[in-house]
């Protein structure tokens, strides 16, 4: 076995676990706060990264002012789509609300489509292009900065949810509703901010994700990947979000390279699968108790 | 108008048809169906047979998620593993097509029961993942099994064939499909009168309450797979035969959401609603590449925005649907039957 090989996949696939982290977050931070499985957050992704595609490439303006344009845009559309679609379904069924997500992520795709056609697209490329070198192993720069961004504004969340009022708020909202309501918390505000929040994360992941593979209509697919890394952390939990996204990365990436492009998803299911039947609720999630 | 009707017996209660009205309405349902495809174009009559297709594996998909209230992201891979099972049996041994749907079916069922057996341990959005699961192994072993599934390239097979006849028009599949289609929906209406059935929606109420109620949750929720898969498994095979080739992508992930949106469409745990709602889906479409060839004469591109359209339209027809009308086509068309009912006494 070639270690230096395996070395340099698994780091590759260590940082685009990172990115899946960082998506994860996102993922977990909506699901806490709203209880809503969003199946739209692929893309949401995918809607940031094609306005980073329309203010760099289109518009001409440098990436540094195009990246956080699309990121607030993306968090924009999340705080929409929480306000106009997902409200109204506040205590319905979750299936009819997953639903819902699924037929935004249709709808986005359409739109998406509509303005920028169905073609493949590259994004300006605006990171480094140094080769980067850990060790003697190299990392594609794209990814390597990738890497570094994401899990910078990674520990900014991990922070500001640790410590801020906001932070609290969500926990609050978390953990009983109505509680946090009669303390006084703007449960209505949280909800909205949790997608706000949580569309951010997506969408700044989303474009460096696509920054590095490229961007078409099927970019949202990524969307099933967090799925499985949120299922095997834990719906509920940061912590299971932040391990499970770098190891389901990794044994994405690893299965890719030494099987074929078409083992990647049926090795992460795998472990999906696995997970459903031994720990339904995750490696790290809350095993919630059914009362009658 | 009509008169209220007393019941005087159980039976009466349980009666797929409880007045005269409806049998009525029914007999001229089946006589038009008889006479469509005697009148309708080659073009009517291929839709027909969609829709007949669709109608078979909503109503499967409505017996899992209607009735028995488990969601399911896997009836394409289920429709998949009765159309290749349909096209391997053609290719390799010639049976006739009675023989083979009907091993279509039996095959798809017993992948189901195999993809419904965590739902004794996960239930909810769990198993929605877990059958999406399902689905995404189903389309791996679709692609990789080439000694069986004949890989990427999929299977070709022969026209459905029965005492030397051969169904290979639209003309001819149209009495194979829609009579199963109309038989199959008849069975569905005749399982919800028995045990099995109610306990089905016993489940969906209140799974606790059902086991306490003696309802063993695990072999009914199998069962409930098992009997959705079948109708899958049945519609896979007849999609088989109609279009005469099988590849993996033939049933993609977005095909198990089109059902799911259909059953919701309609109206989730109502037949009528499973049907309605899988005639509207693949007909509206068909609507807008209608108005697309209308549209083009004066707008050149309009066929280069109909797909992303049709996308838009599809996604906004769920959202809508489940934030207006969660009660799907079924409420409508009640609807309009309670204003004939009421009519001259509500204004």
């Amino acid at each position: 076995m070639d270690w230096m090989f395996f070395g340099e996949i698994s780091l590759a696939g260590l940082a685009m676990g990172g990115l899946y982290a960082l998506i994860a977050l996102g993922f977990v931070i909506i699901y806490k706060a709203t209880r809503v499985i969003n199946f739209a957050i692929g893309e949401i992704m995918m809607f940031a990264a094609y306005l980073f595609l329309a203010f760099a490439g289109g518009m001409e303006m440098s990436a540094w002012i195009a990246l956080p344009l699309a990121v607030i845009g993306g968090s924009l559309l999340g705080g929409v789509i929480e306000k106009t679609m997902i409200r109204p379904m506040l205590g319905e069924s979750p299936i009819s609300v997953v639903m819902v997500t699924i037929g935004i992520a249709s709808i986005l795709v359409g739109l998406v489509e509509f303005i920028w056609t169905a073609d493949p697209q590259l994004l300006p490329s605006f990171l480094p292009r140094e080769p980067v070198f850990i060790g003697d192993l190299y990392l594609a720069p794209k990814i390597a900065y990738g890497f570094l961004i994401g899990s910078a504004v990674l520990i900014v969340y991990l922070l500001y949810f640790r410590f801020s009022r906001g932070g609290v708020a969500l926990r609050a909202t978390a953990s009983d509703q109505a509680a946090a309501y009669s303390m006084g918390i703007n449960v209505r505000r949280v909800f909205n901010m949790a997608w706000v929040f949580g569309s951010l994360a997506a969408s700044l992941a989303g474009v460096l994700v696509a920054a590095t593979g490229g961007l078409s209509p099927q970019f949202g697919i990524i969307g099933l990947s967090v799925l499985v890394v949120v299922i095997v952390g834990g719906l509920d939990s940061i912590l299971g979000a932040l391990i499970a996204g770098v190891f389901i990365g990794w044994l994405e990436t690893v299965a890719g390279a030494y099987f074929g492009g078409e083992y990647r998803m049926p090795a992460t299911f795998l472990v999906l699968a696995v997970i459903l039947v031994i720990r339904p609720y995750g490696l790290f999630g809350t095993h919630e108790i059914e009362r009658v | 108008m009509r008169i209220g009707d007393a019941k005087q017996t159980y039976e009466a209660d349980e009666a797929i048809w409880t007045t005269s009205t409806q049998k009525f309405w029914f007999g001229l349902s089946l006589l038009f169906l008889l006479v469509f495809p005697f009148m309708a174009d080659s073009y009517l009559l291929y839709l027909g047979c969609l829709v007949g297709i669709a109608v078979i594996s909503t109503t499967g998909l409505n017996i899992l998620t209607g009735f028995t209230g488990l969601i399911s992201l896997g009836q394409a891979g289920f429709m998949g593993v009765g159309a290749y099972t349909v096209a391997w049996l053609s290719v390799n041994t010639g049976l006739p097509f009675p023989v083979t749907l009907l091993l279509a079916g039996f095959m798809a069922a017993a992948v189901g029961i195999l993809v419904g057996l965590p739902s004794l341990r996960v239930k909810g959005l769990y198993l929605a993942i877990a059958t999406l699961a399902a689905s995404v192994f189903l389309h791996f072993i679709f692609a990789e099994w080439e000694s069986v599934t004949g890989g990427m390239g999929g299977l070709s097979l022969e026209p459905a064939h029965l005492f030397g006849w051969s169904f290979q028009s639209d003309f001819m599949m149209y009495f194979v499909i829609v009579p199963l289609a109309v038989l199959m929906v008849l069975a569905a209406a005749n399982v919800f009168r028995t045990r099995i059935g109610r306990a089905f929606i016993a489940i969906r109420d209140r799974d606790i309450s059902a086991e306490i109620l003696g309802i063993d949750l695990l072999r009914y929720k199998l069962m409930s797979f098992a009997l959705s898969s079948f109708y899958a498994g049945i519609a896979g095979g007849l999609f088989a035969y109609f279009y005469r080739v099988v590849t993996p992508e033939s049933f993609p992930l977005s095909m198990s959401i089109f059902y799911l949106a259909a059953v919701i469409v309609g109206g989730m745990g109502n037949l009528l609603g499973g049907i309605l709602g899988a005639a509207f889906m693949t007909l509206v479409p068909e609507a807008l590449k209608l108005l697309t060839s209308a549209l083009t004469p004066f707008y050149p591109n309009a066929p280069v925005f109909m797909s992303p359209m049709l996308e838009i339209i599809f996604g906004a027809l769920i959202v809508g649907f489940l934030i207006f009308e969660p009660h799907g086509l079924a409420e409508i068309w009640h609807r309009i039957r309670r204003f004939f009912h009421l009519w001259p006494f509500k204004n």
